[in-house]
């Protein structure tokens, strides 16, 4: 029997593990995943939480319903990958588990302690997140009564998951405080070390004008070294500062601890990995998927499906010795909640930035890309029901994993 | 693609302002991007940072981020932002004639 261990069950592990399991021969192979938490947390929901349009049972479900008879899951801490032995240690029992091919898929966490005087006295009281479940049901407490003031949104490092994240965020909170009729008492700005609202000029360009017609303030280029929760200001490297009432951080986000402590990651405990096929540098039977890889490319959800389809179809060339001929090409796409009920759609690879244009989605679509609607509103809002009936249990989606430039305007 | 005369040599670069090929770097290039951008002159720490950032982009491929340049390189952020002030990160690389950061998204 040849082993395959997957670490972690969240969205790229659990994807892949259902489809591994559908084209692997049983007899052949013994497949076992394992990870810390029972419970799967639906992340892009976070980002409703605060604003109440989602409740805490919309975003968990139990990880083992996801999970395919035949794979073996193991519920443990990870404590240490040995890959000259070929084996991983974990928690539970003090044991090894061994394997012929290893699949990292780890993710990226939050990490407030990074950032000096944030996990303090102020934190979940003036200073919130929304990137984990407590923080986004701490801040749709807070949110409940907040009677106003100068809300800063602050992006502390990159790169953080789902980079839209921030924006959507600030895109809510005006309409929520519009609906509360509160939003001329509140004073909402946006600060990122970014050069603007988003990497990509197009996009770049588009969402600034969002922000402005918003009145939402930009400060771009704002690198935070460290937050004072007594005078309640954000201190940035170049000593510029930004004073607040309430704060709300995207916290550095950095790799699984475990994979730095085994000397697979780099300074932010990413796994070093050939762009195209996620083959580890370091090793020839390890690969990285989803967040835990350092691929230069968003880390999302959306990224890990596409990426998730070319790995398996390279991956059973692999295993009998063949050159792996699909290319992952960097595929992203992401829904960008505006607010009042409308959304914006970004579609974008490697090489091709976020263009103009309609995505052609067979049965459902057309989204129109860059530009606001309702319809990319109800693509947002599907998207959960698409995650957890197709996309984590590894079924066909109708779209393809390589960008396509049908639709675009170039 | 254009093309500069810097320091005595002709030196090429991308669109984007930064230099195309590192290969056609030298200290004296350095000297000059520097002191383009308002840094001069060039002091022994300047120098540390443009070294471990050449031979970071060397190994990597990319010029590094400002939190590699502080866990990897041991210069903490707050130095770097004396050393290149506003926009550290993007400074040095131009400095190093390394290709401009990718920003990481
Ligand atoms: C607020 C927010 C909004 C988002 N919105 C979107 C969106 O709209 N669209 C989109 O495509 N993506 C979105 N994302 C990103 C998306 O959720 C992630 O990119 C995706 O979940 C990554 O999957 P993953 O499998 O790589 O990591 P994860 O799903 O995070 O899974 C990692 C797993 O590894 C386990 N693990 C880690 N370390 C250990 C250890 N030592 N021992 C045992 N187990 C361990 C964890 O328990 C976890 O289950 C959003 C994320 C956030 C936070």
């Amino acid at each position: 029997m040849k082993k395959l261990l997957i670490l972690g069950a969240g969205t790229a592990g659990t994807m892949v593990a259902n489809k591994l399991s559908h084209v692997l021969s049983r007899d052949e192979w013994q497949i076992t995943i394992v990870d810390q938490n029972e419970t799967h947390y639906y992340q892009p929901g976070f980002l409703f939480m605060p604003f109440g349009i989602y409740g805490e049972n919309d975003v968990i479900k139990p990880k083992r319903d996801f999970i395919p008879p035949g794979v073996e899951m193991i519920m443990s801490e990870i404590e240490l990958v040995e890959p000259a032995e070929n084996r991983v240690r974990i928690a539970k029992d003090n044991r090894y588990l061994y394997y012929d091919f290893l699949i990292i898929a780890t993710g990226t966490h939050p990490r407030p302690e990074e950032t000096p005087g944030l996990n303090d006295k102020e934190w979940r009281e003036s200073i919130h997140d929304f990137y984990t479940y407590e923080g986004a049901k701490a801040l749709a407490k807070k949110l409940r009564t907040w009677e106003g003031g100068r809300l800063v949104l602050s992006v502390l490092e990159l790169p953080y998951k789902c980079p839209v994240a921030p924006l959507e965020f600030i895109f809510l909170a005006d309409w929520f405080f519009h609906e509360r009729g509160i939003r001329d008492k509140v004073e909402l700005t946006l600060a990122t070390p970014l050069p603007g609202a988003f990497t990509k000029p197009r996009a770049a360009s588009l969402l600034g004008d969002t922000l402005d017609n918003k009145n939402v303030h930009l400060v771009p280029e704002f690198y935070p070294e460290q937050v004072d929760p007594d005078n309640k200001v954000i201190v940035a490297y170049d000593e510029r500062e930004i004073p607040y009432d309430l704060l709300v951080v995207v916290p550095v986000n950095m790799g699984a601890e475990v994979i730095g402590r085994s000397g697979l990651g780099n300074e932010m405990n990413y796994v070093p990995v050939d762009k195209h096929n996620f083959l580890s540098t370091q090793y020839d039977n390890i690969f990285a998927l989803g967040d835990a890889a350092n691929l230069p490319t968003s880390k999302a959800g959306s990224v890990a499906h596409f990426a998730a389809e070319v790995f398996v179809e390279n991956f059973l060339r692999y295993i009998e010795g063949q050159p792996m001929t699909a290319q992952f090409d960097g595929h992203a796409n992401c829904f960008i909640e505006s607010g009042f009920g409308k959304g914006i759609l970004i579609d974008f690879n490697y090489d091709v930035e976020p263009l103009p244009g309609k995505y052609p989605l067979p049965g459902v679509g057309p989204f129109s890309l860059l530009q606001e609607s309702e319809m990319n509103h109800w693509g947002k809002m599907m998207f959960r029901w698409m995650y957890w009936n197709i996309l984590l249990k590894g079924k066909e989606m109708p779209v393809t994993a390589h960008m396509s430039m049908a639709g675009k305007w170039n | 693609m254009s093309e500069r005369e810097i320091a005595g040599k002709t030196v090429r670069f991308a669109e984007d302002g930064f230099m195309a090929d590192p290969a056609e770097w030298d200290k004296g290039v350095a000297e000059a991007l520097a002191s383009e951008i308002g840094i001069a002159p060039l002091t022994e720490q300047h120098w540390k940072v443009i070294e471990f950032c050449r031979s970071d982009f060397a190994a990597q491929g990319d010029a590094p981020t400002l939190r590699r340049i502080m866990k990897v390189g041991g210069v903490p952020t707050k130095e770097l932002y004396k050393l290149f002030p506003k926009g550290p990160a993007k400074k040095v690389a131009y400095v190093a004639g390394l290709k401009k950061p990718s920003g990481c998204i």
